[in-house]
């Protein structure tokens, strides 16, 4: 048997491949873009997977595909499911032709979210099967019991990860590629199931309802249901990642660990509490076992041990369960004592970045700002604070014509990304010219979904199966939307990007400023030797407020205001030339320009 | 050795993800059962990246509780002592001395403990800490991105497995236009500790 060491995502993909699914699309989110990055970095040739534009059109691309008969995944970050949930919705009462499986991957701990909503809630809303493996080899093999219950009860299948199940490695056994359809058959025309109108829908919700009856029925044997019977004392009942922090925290405790986490087996979990002393639900964020098995009559608890906030990480659930006296307090432990007080790292954008020219002006003119979804997030922080909502992914514009027709004072800007402006900013737009606010839509163009690793969109001139696809230019398709003030400006030349701010803040409709400047992440120029004349230096700070990782504070002094002259770090700077354009005595050069101190 | 637990620290943009990948390989290699952990997303923009490595006979959390680190691979001084708090007194410590200094230091008025003091303060809880300068080499040998693998080659020398097998691990991670660099800076890592 071949083994490989994979992550989470990296293993969903190879279910994908083990389980003969053909179509794969999603919108990128952390931590769930690596599933289709997998897909077709490794099995393009038989795997057809694209980046849609939002979730929801995923979802619906997803739901033609398997109507036409192909086995189908779907991938989405845990809001991505908000998009895409409307979709889902009306999948549950058509069912498919072929299997379609849905992958959220969840964030608790909100290590890149905006929220820690829990979406195990939407197997619930939408009454469907939901799979929590926890570890690689789990996230492989639920893609493949996935699919199997998607065919055999006719449903769409929820399989829920966390960032911890989808980012970790551990180790997987392979298995091979099941033959596949080369050909559809026509497309099916069975209007009663598929055709969502009223009264044929109303005759497809018993269909859901008894299904769900007959899915509970098959937990009971499913061996992902399974009880490790140890000391009897204290049993506890998990899913998902938490179940490998429960066997470091508690080893000798007994264990019913639940593959499939909606519908529950209700005979399987009587039995487990009966044969228990005491049973407790160990699950992060909401409790969504726990109140079903309270439900069921049954007394265990969960959530008056363990907070519904965060991660259950080893050290916390230790914490929490001796707080809860389910466990002794470590003796001996001899422990280093955390440092406080380090000077903290907070992300920046990186030495190189085309949008902090917009936010070095932002925070200057001191304007309202309605932020969006991207690494231009950044600019909320220090040193720009220049960023004052930030919501959902497409929120900023809708937010900048709420600004508008409140009759908010000063005119307002929204920030959005080429990304984000298809995804969701098109309909806000669109709505603003209808509706006809005013402010400054600023679209911070560099060319690609950066934030979530560099993932192409309908604004870039390549998609994900690697072939040429033709560019929406943004210039053009906003001024056919109506917008008749359009600034394109090169986001490297500062002064540019002021006039044009300057110039859309004064227009009386709404604007669209387009700072147009490819992610260095993509271009990854070569280290420049741009260099700080020490004498012309007068220490006043403003480069330091460009916030580039590469502009450091030198030892020298500057005599008169005994404030910290500016160097360049030679291993960072890749000479973006920022700084050189924004510092008032010209105390920054080029390379070989100038005399270096 | 049973099991290795390993904290792999530094700053988004080193490599540090990249390095703890290579350890990952390294340790099913060699024969572990492996689960690594480490946290993505904003993190990589310049923000602090740690990762937890686990080799062992069976590892279940793929989180490594406090004070189990048997090892610690820091990329820079100040991510060493942010994660120190997670080792084990007995562990090993291995730390590249060039600072990167946060833009809370840059543009603020925090300021970035001098070396003496990261040393003093990684010493005062450990006694086996090794300082090493790898970006200055690195910089010597052409390109400050192989930072990572210099650290990596010196990382080697505490483990009883076949350089080569380090070696086969690092180059499969490079492009084949690097490998003869990120070869010289394996090597050099593994003399650098070697000399020291």
């Amino acid at each position: 048997m071949t083994k490989a060491l994979l992550s989470g995502n990296e293993a969903l993909a190879r279910g994908a491949y083990e389980a003969g699914i053909q179509i794969a699309t999603g919108y990128p989110g952390t931590p769930s873009s690596e599933i289709l990055e997998a897909v077709a970095k490794h099995y393009g040739e038989d795997i057809y997977a694209e980046w849609s534009t939002n979730e929801k059109v995923a979802m619906d691309a997803a739901a033609g595909a398997a109507y036409s008969g192909r086995r189908t995944m779907v991938t989405t970050k845990q809001v991505g499911m908000n998009v895409l949930a409307d979709s889902l919705l009306y999948t549950i009462y058509t069912g498919m032709e072929a299997g379609l499986v849905i992958v959220t991957a969840d964030d608790p701990g909100m290590f890149s979210s905006q929220n820690e909503q829990d979406n195990r809630w939407y197997a619930k809303l939408a009454k469907i099967p939901l799979l929590e493996p926890c570890d690689s080899q789990e996230c492989k093999d639920a893609i493949l019991k996935g699919i199997e219950l998607s065919e055999r009860f006719d449903t769409p299948v929820l399989i829920k990860t966390t960032m911890r199940t989808s980012h970790s490695k551990s180790i997987v056994e392979l298995g091979t590629r099941p033959e596949t359809p080369r050909d559809v058959p026509p497309f099916t025309r069975n209007q009663r199931k598929y055709v969502c109108t009223a009264m044929w829908a109303k005759e497809r919700h018993p269909v859901v309802e008894q299904r769900l009856v007959e899915m509970a029925d098959f937990a009971e044997t499913m061996r992902e249901n399974r009880i490790e019977m140890r000391d009897s004392s204290l049993g506890i009942i998990t899913a998902g990642v938490p179940y490998t922090y429960v066997r470091e925290v508690f080893p000798t405790a007994s264990i019913l660990k639940l593959g499939m986490t909606y519908p529950l087996p209700q005979d399987l979990i009587r039995t487990f509490v009966d044969d228990v002393e005491q049973a407790i639900v160990v699950e992060e964020l909401d409790p969504f076992l726990e109140e079903q098995i309270r439900a069921m009559g049954l007394d265990v608890t969960g959530k008056e041990h363990f907070p519904a906030c965060d991660e259950l990480i080893p050290d916390l659930l230790r914490q929490y369960s001796v707080d809860a006296g389910l466990l002794d307090a470590p003796k001996g432990d001899d422990l280093i004592e955390k440092i406080d007080h380090l000077p903290p790292r907070v992300p920046v954008l990186c030495a190189g970045c085309p949008h902090r020219s917009t936010y070095f002006w932002l925070a200057r003119m001191g304007v309202p700002v309605a932020g969006d979804v991207g690494c231009y997030n950044l600019g909320c922080l220090p040193p720009f604070n220049a960023q004052h909502t930030m919501g959902c992914m497409g929120a900023s514009i809708g937010v900048l014509h709420g600004m508008s027709i409140a009759g908010a004072p000063e005119k307002g800007v929204a920030t959005i990304g080429d990304s984000t402006l298809f995804h969701s900013g098109l309909p806000a737009l669109a709505n603003m010219v209808h509706n006809q606010s005013k402010g400054v839509v600023i679209v911070m163009d560099n060319g690609t979904t950066a934030m979530t690793g560099h993932q192409d969109h309908p604004g870039t001139d390549w998609s994900l199966h690697g072939k040429t696809a033709p560019r929406i230019p943004i210039e053009p398709l906003v001024r056919a939307m109506g917008i008749e003030k359009v600034v394109p400006v090169d986001a490297f030349d500062t002064a540019a990007v002021k006039a044009g701010l300057d110039d859309c803040l004064a227009f009386d409709g709404p604007s669209v400023l387009i700072t147009e400047g490819p992610c260095v992440q993509v271009t990854k120029p070569d280290l420049a030797t741009y260099s700080v004349d020490s004498d012309a230096c007068i220490a006043c700070g403003t480069c330091f407020k460009l916030g580039c990782p590469a502009i450091v504070k030198s030892n020298l002094v500057h005599e008169a205001t005994g404030k910290h002259k500016a160097e360049i770090d030679l291993t960072q700077c890749v000479g973006c030339d920022m700084c050189r354009q924004v510092c008032p005595t010209s105390a920054i050069h080029r390379p070989g320009e100038g005399s270096s101190k | 050795m049973s099991r290795a637990d390993i904290l792999v620290a530094g700053v988004g943009g080193q490599g540090t993800l990249l390095a703890s990948n290579i350890l990952s390989e390294v340790g099913m290699r060699a024969g572990y059962d492996v689960k690594k952990s480490d946290v993505l997303g904003l993190s990589v923009r310049g923000g602090s990246v740690l990762s937890h490595v686990r080799w062992g006979s069976e590892v279940a959390s793929p989180v490594v509780p406090q004070g189990s680190m048997t090892h610690l691979l820091a990329f820079e001084p100040l991510e060493a002592l942010r994660g120190l708090h997670l080792m084990n007194r007995s562990a090993q410590v291995l730390c590249n001395s060039q600072p990167i200094p946060p833009v809370s230091v840059s543009s603020g008025d925090l300021t970035y403990p001098s070396m003496e003091t990261v040393e003093a303060q990684l010493t005062k809880e450990i006694a086996a800490v090794q300082m090493i300068s790898a970006t200055k080499l690195a910089m010597e040998m052409g390109n400050p991105r192989v930072t990572n693998v210099i650290m990596l080659g010196a990382f080697s020398t505490y483990f009883d497995i076949d350089p080569h097998v380090w070696l086969d691990v690092v180059l499969a991670g490079v492009p084949e236009k690097h490998a003869e660099l990120n070869g010289a800076a394996f090597q050099a890592g593994r003399d650098l500790l070697a000399k020291e």
